[in-house]
């Protein structure tokens, strides 16, 4: 439940989420949830001239089972805070 | 999200589906459940080569299991019917590597 959490305190912001097929897409996160399933609006695909295929779309929903990597603001990450919460829900469970 | 993913608004809409296997499936949504399983109407495959342009087989009325789909492209509401008849023009004018599978 933990980055459940996390990802709702970043809806808004700009995120690159980087798919399992290389594929990477930016868009401002929308929404997350349970399965850490993300709804990003306004993408971009990063390197469009080679993944033509999303070319009239605007938003989409990213599958969690799919995402290899989330990619965040810098400023966007209170590395303490997400240190502490960590080992809070280590020591839970 | 608790009660499965958020698709009630999509009832009825045109969507395109990438699936595990790298390709993109375009249709109307119908249904869903709990576990993202679809069911997509008029739907039609867009097949990209880097030989020709953009091909479109047709398919009709699909089921299509959640665990093989991974991401959905919702269009834009607004300017819906003109972004589809751009791309419908350009179509033949695309070419690019089809999708990569996904591997886990």
């Amino acid at each position: 439940m933990l980055f459940f959490s996390y990802f709702k305190e970043l809806v808004g912001k700009e995120v690159t989420v980087e798919l399992k097929n290389d594929l990477a897409i930016r868009g401002t996160l929308h929404s997350v949830d349970q399965y850490l399933n993300i709804k990003l609006e306004n993408i971009k695909v990063v390197d469009d001239d080679k993944y033509p295929h999303m070319l009239s779309v605007r938003n989409c929903f990213i599958r969690g089972s799919v995402v290899r990597y989330v990619e965040l603001p810098p400023d966007g990450v209170d590395v303490d805070i997400l240190h502490d919460a960590t080992r809070r829900e280590a020591r839970g469970s | 999200m608790s009660t499965g993913p958020g698709l009630e608004s999509l009832v009825n809409q045109t969507i395109s589906i990438i699936t595990n296997d790298g390709r993109i499936i375009v249709g109307t949504l119908r249904g869903f459940d709990q576990a993202t399983n679809i069911i997509l109407d008029e739907s039609h495959e867009r097949v990209y080569s880097t030989r020709e342009g953009v091909q479109q087989l047709a398919l009709g009325l699909y089921i299509i299991r959640g665990d093989n789909m991974y991401v959905w492209l919702l269009r834009s509401v607004v300017g819906e019917l003109d972004e589809e008849l751009d791309l419908v023009n350009d179509l033949s004018k695309i070419k690019a590597h089809p999708l990569k599978p996904v591997i886990h």
